[in-house]
């Protein structure tokens, strides 16, 4: 009973979540255009009759308008473009051994969380890393790569198929899937709004020299905004990275009990990740932008292995140790609690 | 004055027995669609062993009476009505088939072909099947039974027809762990 109280709780907090994620990305591109304006109304403010006055907020418009687009595109066609981007292909008539028994896997889990089966997805790269993403059950995706078939044993495999289900189960793919859209597009943005500031500031160079004089005693207020702005669209692809991972690694460890619990069988899942850990190979096929989708780090550089303050804020997922050393004391409570290789219902 | 209050309390009494009448239906519902889903994978469990049998059945001429226990047990399964005397059959087929992969581990010609190989790992992944939906069944149906026999619900039970659910009762130490066929893990105990 209070099984399914802390998994409703869950629900209802990644609901939330995504909704108040949704709106601050929004509200966050309304700054980038209205500030932006803003600044340049300014700015321009008291340029001379008959020169360019910025008076409509076109910018803000724009980028609201775009943002509220984007919004509704991660939503809808956010799992399709993850799955897209790591060059994914669907698993629908499984040709090898491998893949029947992944099939299976797939569909035991499915069973075990009471969930509609997801469609599977196999990523091409050798080195073994799994992720989920999707809307809810219902459009839930799994995908997994080629090297992970080959690496884990069946158990194993069972133990990162039941880490997936559990992030679907308990809708962190929703929240997971809005922000890899949201991060996507902020570094586009970001990178574009640089490359038009610069142009602009070699164009504008020639004829700077006028508006410069013109504006000498030009509004500070403008100024002082001018920077703010153009600050926050330096930080921003950090910012946005750093939430996707703040947000992520707090759901690994759930998902890595939920799926202990849903196998039965942690030390499965502790000796799969202990694999994962060995394989020290960069997923070359899953991007940054898709880094916190997955069971471990797809880049795993000094960040993964690290504890501390440091790890803690610029790792995507929690040290894989540190999960093995919880899933090794749940194998052991585990076996304390039925001496006899019982299996009891929880 | 007083009528209203009465009708109001009678209302809120008719409200509430249509409530808990409805919710002992759900769940009952639930139950017999958590034993449905048993049901589709111990029909799947029967369906892939007369396969199994007659692929491991010439290179494994000596081993009749091994063959013989599992194709017994499987016809015993089929036969078996009810909650208690399927799992005890279907127990009984688990531990058979379990014997069977453990000889086959002696025949290595037999896993060269892959047939074989295919089969124990469709079959691993039924009984997995079985397994877990076993577990729903037995929660939902601990659910329905608590909620039948507690005040105040317990008085409605009786006109929604409710009567205790049984439980898939795991009977053996050997059962009771999750069933393993994977013999890379298992050596042959017996």
């Amino acid at each position: 009973m209070s099984d399914e109280a802390n998994l409703f709780a869950q629900q209802q907090s990644n609901r939330r979540r995504s909704t108040w994620l949704t709106i601050g990305f929004v509200l966050f591109f309304a700054w980038v255009g209205f500030g932006g304006d803003l600044a340049f109304g300014l700015l321009t403010a008291d340029a001379a009759p008959g020169a360019y006055r910025h008076v409509v907020p076109l910018f803000g418009i724009f980028s609201t308008l775009a943002a509220a687009g984007i919004c509704w595109y991660s939503w809808r066609h956010g799992a399709e473009r993850v799955l897209w981007a790591t060059g994914a292909w669907e698993l629908i008539e499984p040709g090898t051994p491998e893949q029947k028994q992944l099939v299976n896997v797939v569909e035991e889990m499915a069973i075990a969380s009471g969930l509609p089966k997801p469609r599977i997805w196999i990523v091409p790269d050798a080195d073994p890393n799994a992720f989920a993403t999707g809307r809810d059950a219902a459009t839930a995706s799994i995908a997994v790569t080629e090297g992970l078939l080959g690496k884990l044993s069946r158990d194993e495999l069972q133990a990162v198929i039941a880490h997936e289900m559990a992030h679907v189960r308990n809708l962190d793919v929703r929240l997971m899937t809005l922000l890899a859209g949201m991060v996507g597009a902020i570094a586009l943005m970001s990178d574009g709004m640089g490359r038009t500031l610069r142009y602009g500031r070699w164009s504008g160079g020639g004829r700077g020299g006028g508006r410069q004089g013109g504006g000498k005693g030009g509004n500070p207020l403008g100024l002082i905004i001018l920077v703010l702005w153009l600050l926050t669209l330096v930080i921003a692809p950090v910012i946005s990275r750093l939430l996707a991972m703040t947000v992520s690694r707090k759901r690994e460890y759930l998902a890595d009990a939920t799926g202990a619990q849903l196998t039965r069988n942690p030390m499965a899942l502790a000796t799969a990740l202990e694999k994962l850990e060995l394989a020290t190979e960069a997923t070359r096929s899953i991007t940054r932008g898709a880094a916190h989708l997955c069971i471990v780090d797809p880049a795993p550089g000094v960040m993964s292995s690290k504890e501390g303050f440091l790890a803690d804020v610029l790792a995507s997922h929690p040290p894989i140790r540190q999960r093995i050393v919880r899933l090794r004391g749940m194998a052991y409570q585990q076996a304390k609690r039925e001496p006899a290789g019982a299996v009891s219902p929880p | 004055m007083s009528t209203i209050i009465l009708l109001a309390i009678i209302g809120g009494i008719v409200l509430w027995v249509i409530g808990a009448y409805n919710g002992l239906v759900a769940l009952k519902n639930q139950v017999v669609n958590g034993w449905k889903q048993i049901d589709v994978q111990l029909k799947r469990r029967h369906d892939l062993i007369p396969n199994l049998v007659s692929t491991v059945k010439g290179a494994m001429d000596f081993e009749r009476s091994t063959l013989d226990a599992v194709i017994s047990a499987r016809n015993r399964a089929i036969g078996a009505t009810g909650v208690r005397q399927t799992a005890q059959a279907e127990g009984e087929l688990t531990q058979a088939l379990g014997r069977l992969f453990a000889l086959t581990e002696a025949y290595p010609e037999l896993k060269a072909t892959g047939n074989v190989a295919q089969l124990q790992e469709e079959l691993t992944s039924t009984e997995n099947k079985i397994g877990f939906a076993r577990q729903l069944y037995n929660d939902v149906a601990t659910q329905y039974n608590t909620k039948q026999m507690q005040f105040p619900t317990n008085l409605v039970a009786g006109l929604a027809k409710a009567s205790p659910a049984e439980l898939w009762e795991i009977e053996d130490g050997a059962e009771r762990a999750v069933p393993v066929v994977d013999l890379s893990l298992n050596k042959p105990a017996s």
